[in-house]
């Protein structure tokens, strides 16, 4: 009985929050479509709004796109660059900032060099590993794993050293092994901050993956990716296309960052109070 | 289980000799306890009163083996805890804290929390240590919230649970640090009701600190008071009231008389402690 009670309270929510979101959306639109077609009515342009395509040519635009094989394989090389670079700054970046946090001379010796890699942007290292990776893809890779990575470690770093020394020294009382301590306390009280790493490191990852794209120039057979899309219809003069790219980018985005929220939720089962 | 049975009879017996204690961070000696001694029977509660910031939980932390002693030695049923030889007391399951702030661990549920002693130690089973552990928990008047977060329960529950999972390590000495500090009075009255309650059925040593002298005289068998850093034992209140206790203890003549006998040493050292501008530390 409760549970349908809650099931229809959290289907009225969701509704209310459906509608404020297509709302807004609505209302964007319409500011951007008076914004695009202001100077035609009234002979005077809005700066900055005034050139952008208006919605429903771009929207012309997508519906032209989209029965195109390439603007879809945009989106899986762009995808899947996300997705090595991400995995693989996840999979060394959480063990390695899980080992600065807890042994004294991992931290003596890898931290500060990494403190001294950490602040070059993502970017800077396009050129020497555009040099540096024997194909243009590797380097690619490269550069996203780096975005992500630094963000990660970070975090992990931090979540792990903050972790309330009672935790430790209550499960060390009751008789907890250096083992335990890791697995069972250490790495579940790290989460919380493992998953905001992943969070931030994933939007600085799309927004890696993008300039690499358009400064490396994709190149190889419509592998370009979704930055290589912009930059393409950028060259050829296609402003709605340039828009039909951003957008696709915006929604690819959202989808990666609602699969780590919905990871999150699952994982951590303690935070879904809050 | 009886409670005879149960019972930890006389053991958990604590003997500090001594202890001095100087945190020494770059220098700057500053010294948290003085060459305190008392001496705890088994299955004794014994709190400890003092002003904030004197020194009360150093001592506390030397016991359970979290900090070292500077000087002195502490048994616990004549075995050496810590001493000249050994600074350091082994952290072990026959002293179980519960922490000032709670340590229960948030990503795990209220029985997961309490089973989680015997399965790392490897005397239970997981499944057995779970029963156990809701067994215990019902015992506290838990029994519906085992599947509970800590972070879905009120802190009054919270703590109630983490001394459940004190408990089932089945220690000598269970060591608490103000763990009722931030309650309300009336949850208080019942934490302690619940308290009172778990030391009738265990007889499990108590080594209690607080700032509450009608919680001291209404839990305690006796009330160390000690003075302000550096702490040393300044005196003894035996506690002559019978137990079991209800709250009714509390308005009684005898209540009152020790009341004023404690609150008149505890006030001379919270002058001593305020002029020096003790910052609070616990």
């Amino acid at each position: 009985m409760t549970s349908t009670k809650k099931s229809f309270f959290a289907k009225l929510m969701g509704q209310v929050t459906l509608k404020r979101g297509v709302s807004a959306i609505l209302i964007f639109l319409v500011i951007w479509h008076v914004g695009a077609l202001f100077d035609d009515w009234f002979g005077v342009d809005i700066i900055g709004i005034g050139l952008v395509p208006p919605p429903a040519d771009v929207f012309a635009a997508f519906l032209e796109v989209i029965p195109k094989i390439g603007y879809w394989q945009s989106w899986v090389s762009s995808f899947s660059r996300v997705l090595t670079g991400f995995l693989v700054a996840m999979l060394i970046g959480i063990p390695f900032g899980l080992l600065l946090a807890v042994n004294r001379y991992f931290r003596g010796l890898f931290f500060p060099p990494f403190e001294i890699l950490r602040p070059i942007p993502p970017l800077a290292w396009v050129p020497a590993s555009l040099i540096f990776w024997p194909t243009n893809e590797m380097s690619i890779a490269f550069v996203t794993f780096l975005g992500a990575f630094f963000t990660i470690v970070i975090n992990v770093l931090g979540g792990a050293r903050s972790i309330d020394i009672s935790y430790l020294r209550a499960a060390q009382s009751m008789g907890a092994s250096q083992f335990d301590l890791f697995w069972k306390i250490v790495l579940p009280g790290t989460l919380p901050s493992i998953f905001t790493g992943a969070a931030v490191g994933m939007g600085i990852t799309w927004e890696v993956v993008l300039a690499a794209e358009m400064i490396s120039g994709g190149g190889t057979q419509g592998g370009g990716g979704l930055g290589f899309f912009i930059w393409n219809s950028y060259m050829g003069g296609s402003l709605e296309q340039i828009v039909v790219g951003m957008i696709s980018i915006g929604i690819a985005g959202y989808l990666s960052s609602s699969a780590i929220r919905k990871l999150g939720y699952f994982m951590m089962p303690w935070r879904r109070l809050f | 289980m009886t409670k005879e049975k149960n019972r930890n009879s006389g053991l958990g017996a604590l003997s500090i000799k001594n202890v001095t204690k100087v945190y020494d961070p770059e220098g700057v000696n500053v010294m948290a306890v003085d060459n305190c001694s008392m001496e705890i029977a088994g299955s004794e509660v014994c709190m400890i009163v003092g002003p904030s910031g004197c020194g009360k939980t150093t001592l506390l932390n030397a016991i359970a083996g979290f900090h070292s002693v500077t000087e002195g030695s502490i048994h616990l049923d004549g075995e050496l805890l810590c001493g000249p030889s050994k600074p350091l007391a082994d952290q072990g399951a026959d002293r179980m804290v519960v922490f000032q702030h709670g340590a229960l661990f948030p990503w795990k549920t209220l029985q997961e929390n309490v089973a989680y002693g015997p399965i790392v130690q490897k005397v239970l089973g997981s499944r057995e240590a779970m029963d156990k552990a809701g067994t215990m928990l019902a015992e506290a008047g838990l029994g519906d919230f085992l599947t509970k977060y800590p972070g879905e329960v009120s802190s009054g529950m919270a703590r109630r649970a983490e001394i459940v999972r004190a408990l089932i390590n089945d220690p000598k000495v269970l060591l608490l640090d103000e763990p009722y500090r931030a309650m309300d009075a009336l949850t208080k009255q019942i934490m302690h009701e619940s308290l009172l309650e778990t030391y009738d059925r265990t007889g499990v040593t108590i080594f209690f600190i607080t700032h509450d002298l009608e919680e001291a005289i209404f839990l305690g068998d006796k009330v160390h008071i000690v003075t302000t850093r550096p702490c040393q034992l300044k005196k003894t209140v035996e506690v002559k009231i019978p137990r079991p206790r209800s709250y009714e203890t509390q308005s009684s003549e005898a209540f009152r008389k020790l009341l004023e006998e404690v609150s008149d040493a505890v006030h001379e050292e919270a002058v001593k402690a305020f002029q020096a501008g003790e910052r609070e530390m616990a």
